[in-house]
């Protein structure tokens, strides 16, 4: 009957030495007890007995080195059974099934083949187009705070499961007065005002989430949201994955990301690169007063977490946003600013301020340039960008994080994989600067990336000087 | 002190509440189904057939089991930490699922692709699974959040241990569910180790059941050994936050026999400890002692339980081992859902 194994004590343990046993043959063995001390390189375990029986044989001598796992080392037998009634293994103690059966048939080891090869490819996401508008709607001018405001609004009478929660929300209106009236028209219920604790209450929202609620989060801005990280990452990005599709967290994360104006290092960081890096996220970074509107709608509607990269410095810009009953954009679709042959600009957020600025001169100059907004950095539509370059050869991207890891950085990979053959230069980037956010004015503007180095970086691959 | 204070509070209970025959059969059903689980999740750990980390709750069975059974099934939300075969069992999820979801199989729970930290049911109202120390806190509290505005009338019960007793967003969530009186209760399982550091070298102070005290939230000491304890104690608290009343927290006294994780040699402890709650402590044993004193179950009866346990604990092994590996077009669904 049954046989003890040598088993495995750890997740990377593939042998180790039986030092000392602790029962003898004929001994009478009850579950717990210990049987042997088993050394590894990392500690001494205990092997402990699962069921009653007897021990009938050690088969591997105490002292024994480099006794590799599942190697039989000792048997023990349940009461009334016989030596040799069967050789299955058991691993640490004998089986008393009543039944005689082993939970483990001598099959169990062989690891069942897969139904489809190993290699199976990542599927395609391909975004949708904007919906057409008719040609005579009407544009409304309003800022991109307003844009903001109206998406969340129009959101939450269309349903009563989506809640903001957040720093200020309420009755302050909103630490950048995103949310005004909100708590005025749908109550505190549903405008939620919490204390200054971004771990805890993303926490308490993703959970709400699994429960079927669709959250806003707002943080005052992302630099506090550091704090909340794992709940972003590992309760929400992952949820979906781990539960095998089971539990979702259908929610927002917004808020404020990037550099304001002299509030220095620790409140001065994009994290763009940060969670477009993460699988189970959906990250928006828009620039215009319509794509806010039409993809805040769109992120509060999905059934994903969306991390929502806003600028606190565009939310006073102001934009054309069409008026219909329900402007939503789709998500992962990059929008075209500027057709031209002669050059791509890729960029995205308020990096779109400091292309755009530099297009218009560089137009004024004779170059053609043609302009991308991303407006979703994941999933990201490198394809409108490979397209581009295909067309123009030249790709300079802009982005105000960190050049290490970063948005261009993604994009000039995508691009060498995708368009190489086409490609007249090597892609150029322009970054934030590589530290942390000073706090000095001479200092800060030198950190940033402006228009000047957009125009330096399109004559380098355009190769005027 | 503390170890002897939990000793002597488990002899000196006053009024200990009695079981009817039913329940002491349903509560000895429950705990023995989860003993024997993890005993085989461990044997095939030590086969290789399970990866990873593998945390077994081997002698805290009798907590899960009584808040349970104060719990109502379906409603009310549970979540807990990276210990949680138990729950999933005494909740009544399918055994061969959780069995298979440790192997890393098609069947398993979560697809294969949870494993033993990883695994929930909407149907169950089970939310994990969850494998960062303290992270249940925040997210149960947002369950009892979501009861709370949709008016369901549900209860989260929301597990962690000693160790994530100590996390900061454990207060940050007790914070907001008293100032918002949430219908949550707060399980600390208190089995004396947050892996290999005892609470009186990781904790200020030791009684976790008064660590809602500056939030008005109220608290009390249980003695997690004893199913009929855990039970009662349960029933106060869930009905404390069914009515309005808000956040309640029970400290469950509670002990796990085996380590930390598999790879743990628990040389933190003496044998002895282990030893003495084992064989004076155990809740399985208390139960089963109880219903042959009472008259109305005799051995045979309990010998009838034991072996429609160890089939079932069987058929789970079985279907564990045998079932197929997810295909390998399961890497990359369930990601994001298509809108």
């Amino acid at each position: 009957m049954p046989q003890i194994l040598m088993p495995a004590l750890s997740p990377t343990m593939e042998e180790g030495k039986l030092a000392k046993w602790l029962v003898k043959v004929g001994d009478k063995v009850s579950p717990g007890d210990v049987l042997a001390e088993i050394e590894t390189d990392k500690a001494t375990m205990e092997v402990e007995s699962v069921d009653e029986g007897t021990v009938s044989e050690i088969m591997i001598e105490e002292g024994t080195e480099g006794v590799k796992v599942n190697t039989p080392i000792a048997m023990v037998l349940g009461e009334g059974e016989e030596p040799g009634e069967g050789n299955t293994p058991a691993a640490q103690a004998s089986s008393s099934d009543p039944e005689g059966e082993s939970a483990v048939p001598e099959t169990a080891a062989v690891p069942v083949q897969p139904k489809s090869d190993a290699g199976a490819e990542a599927p395609k996401f391909v975004a949708q187009n904007d919906p057409d508008m008719p040609t005579d709607v009407e544009m409304v001018e309003m800022t991109v705070r307003q844009a903001l405001n109206e998406a969340m609004a129009e959101e939450m009478r269309r349903d009563k499961d989506v809640f903001i929660i957040g720093e200020e929300v309420a009755q302050y209106q909103g630490a950048y007065k995103i949310t005004q009236n909100l708590l005025q028209e749908f109550g505190p219920e549903r405008v939620v005002d919490t204390p200054i604790t971004e771990h805890g209450f993303a926490g308490l929202a993703v959970g709400a989430a699994f429960a079927g609620l669709k959250p806003i989060v707002e943080f005052m801005t992302w630099n506090f949201a550091m704090q909340a990280i794992d709940q972003i990452i590992n309760s929400a990005a992952k949820q979906l994955y781990m539960s095998g599709g089971q539990v979702t967290a259908p929610m927002v994360f917004r808020g404020p990301n990037g550099a304001a104006a002299r509030v220095a290092a620790q409140h001065s960081q994009d994290y763009s690169a940060w969670y477009s890096h993460v699988p189970g996220l959906t990250v928006i970074a828009p620039y215009s007063a319509a794509d806010a509107k039409g993809l805040l709608k769109a992120a509060i509607r999905s059934p994903n977490p969306v991390v929502f990269l806003e600028n606190e410095i565009l939310y006073g810009s102001t934009g054309l946003v069409p008026k219909v009953d329900d402007y939503v954009l789709p998500i992962g679709k990059a929008r075209v600013a500027r057709e031209g042959k002669d050059v791509t600009i890729a960029s995205f957020s308020m990096g779109m301020r400091y292309a755009t600025q530099a297009t218009e001169k560089l137009v004024a100059a004779g170059v053609d340039v043609e302009l991308i907004d991303l407006r979703t950095l994941r999933p990201m539509d490198s394809d409108t960008v490979i397209e581009s370059v295909k067309k123009t050869g030249r790709l300079v991207t802009v982005e105000e994080g960190w050049p290490q890891g970063g948005i261009g950085a993604e994009l000039a990979m995508r691009v060498m994989e995708g368009a190489f053959d086409y490609l007249d230069a090597p892609v150029m980037r322009v970054t934030g600067k590589d530290v942390p956010m000073p706090y000095a004015a001479n200092l800060e503007k030198l950190a940033l990336p402006n228009v000047d180095e957009v125009i330096a970086a399109v004559n380098a691959v355009t190769y005027r000087s | 002190m503390a170890r002897k204070a939990t000793a002597l509070k488990a002899t000196a209970q006053p009024n200990v509440p009695q079981f009817t025959a039913e329940q002491e059969m349903e509560a000895f059903r429950d705990m023995l189904l989860v003993r024997r689980f993890e005993e085989k999740a461990g044997q095939m750990y030590g086969m290789g057939l399970i990866g990873g980390f593998c945390h077994l709750y081997i002698g805290q069975e009798a907590v899960v089991t009584g808040i349970t059974m104060a719990s109502e099934k379906g409603k009310d939300a549970q979540i807990t930490g990276y210990r949680d075969h138990g729950h999933m069992l005494v909740m009544g999820l399918d055994p061969k699922g959780v069995m298979a979801e440790l192997t890393g199989r098609q069947g398993g729970l979560s697809k294969g692709k949870g494993g033993s930290m990883h695994m929930f049911s909407n149907e169950h109202r089970f939310y994990g699974g969850n494998g960062i120390v303290g992270a249940q806190a925040s997210l149960g509290t947002g369950l009892a959040f979501a009861s709370k505005y949709k008016g369901d009338n549900s209860v989260s019960i929301t597990y962690f241990g000693d160790g994530a007793a100590n996390q900061g967003q454990v207060y940050e969530s007790f914070n907001m569910a008293k100032l918002w009186n949430l219908p949550v209760v707060y399980i600390i399982e208190n089995n004396k180790y947050a892996m290999g550091t005892s609470i009186e070298r990781a904790a200020a102070t030791t009684d976790f059941s008064k660590r809602g005290a500056s939030f008005d939230i109220p608290g009390e000491q249980v003695d997690g050994m004893d199913v009929r304890m855990v039970f009662d104690a349960a029933k106060r608290a869930i009905e404390w936050a069914r009515s309005g009343k808000g956040p309640y927290i029970l400290e469950m006294l509670t002990y796990r026999y085996r380590g930390h994780s598999m790879s743990d040699p628990a040389k933190y402890r003496t044998k002895d400890e282990v030893t003495k709650y084992r064989q004076e402590r155990d809740p399985i044993e208390q139960v089963r002692k109880r219903l042959l004193e009472g008259g109305s179950v005799t051995e045979d009866d309990l010998k009838k339980i034991e072996t429609d346990i160890r089939a079932v604990v069987t058929e789970a092994a079985d279907f564990a081992t045998n079932d197929a590996e997810p295909d390998a077009s399961e890497l990359w669904t369930d990601i994001t859902i298509e809108a």
